[in-house]
């Protein structure tokens, strides 16, 4: 079994703090440099991507490409501004195309 | 629709044999469907509960942290955060649901040096408070999130599997059998068309033979 890292992408900002814990921090400012960051990433041994939303939105398609895959994990934090509520839409999205009909958020809605 | 075939007996054998064939996968899949689904709802009610937590917590995080560098100035801050204490080390092994893979997450802290369990890689003395909350937040809902990525993964590629198995249901249910047994009726009809074709030819050839005795 092979060893792993960690890396969250975002605006400085947000994720600094994760640097403390021992993620590996990758600030950026702009989208395009996070899609290179993310490629970067893909082709090393991260098993754990963490992305702000607000990056993410502009990377939908990669990221949902990412998720087919075994590897990496990427998943979607929200960041300093708050959440856009892009994760949540996320698993209604898996429930959909799972089951075919939104079942888990209905009532709320 | 039907397939092409030959309408004979050999053929009809080989065609209910692969009907057989078709109804006990349609029947396989049809379970291995339901009970992805079942595992799934598990996992996405928990992966919804969770992300709702953390998206909690780490926004409660970010904000303070948002402070800490408004009240700090920035050059002393990033020198504050500049060695962590501790690196990650994450460790993937594979679990299996219902024979999709998805990855499971341990991972171990590795203190980096100093021999201190503080979470903190640096001093109070010229840092906010407010890095310090923000810091132990982020510490402590690090199991959680791995937990998300984890049970995320999975959803994901259950979702995936799921839509799969659904497609092959279907195609099973509404394309392979409905073709299968209408062949199968058109070879039985015209097996026995042939039949009683044969059967009036050896009456007529009877009765001329007769009439000629």
């Amino acid at each position: 079994m092979s060893t792993y890292k960690i890396a969250v992408i975002g605006d400085k900002d947000s994720i600094l703090g994760f640097k403390t814990i021992g993620v590996d921090t990758f600030p950026v400012t702009s989208s395009e440099a996070a899609l290179t960051s993310l490629k970067k990433l893909i082709s090393e041994d991260y098993g754990v991507i963490f992305i702000t939303e607000e990056l993410a939105r502009d990377l939908e398609d990669i990221i949902a490409e990412l998720s087919k895959r075994y590897l990496p994990a990427v998943v979607l934090i929200p960041n300093s501004k708050g959440t856009l509520g892009i994760g949540i839409q996320q698993i209604k999205k898996n429930v959909e195309k799972a089951i075919g009909a939104d079942i888990l958020f209905r009532k709320e809605g | 629709m039907e397939i092409r075939v030959n309408p004979t007996r050999m053929e009809l054998n080989r065609l209910k044999k692969r009907l057989t064939m078709a109804q006990r996968g349609h029947k396989l899949l049809k379970d291995k469907r339901d009970e992805l689904i079942r595992q799934f709802l598990i996992l996405v009610r928990k992966n919804k509960d969770l992300r709702e937590h953390i998206e909690e917590e780490l926004s409660a995080a970010f904000s303070k942290f948002l402070l800490a560098r408004a009240v700090m100035p920035a050059e002393s801050l990033e020198e504050a955060l500049m060695y962590p204490t501790k690196t990650l080390n994450l460790e993937i092994s594979q679990q299996n649901i219902m024979s999709v893979y998805a990855p499971k997450f341990d991972w171990a802290e590795e203190d980096a040096g100093g021999g201190e369990s503080s979470i903190y890689p640096y001093g109070f003395v010229d840092t906010s408070a407010e890095l310090d909350i923000s810091i132990e937040t982020l510490s402590a809902i690090l199991p959680q999130l791995m937990e998300l990525a984890e049970v995320e993964k999975s959803v994901q590629l259950l979702a995936e599997e799921i839509e799969k198995t659904r497609r092959r249901v279907n195609a099973l249910e509404y394309v392979l059998i409905p073709k299968l047994e209408e062949t199968i009726k058109y070879i039985t009809m015209k097996l026995e068309e042939s039949e009683r074709g044969a059967l009036t030819r050896l009456m007529k050839i009877k009765d001329v033979v007769r009439a000629k005795m």
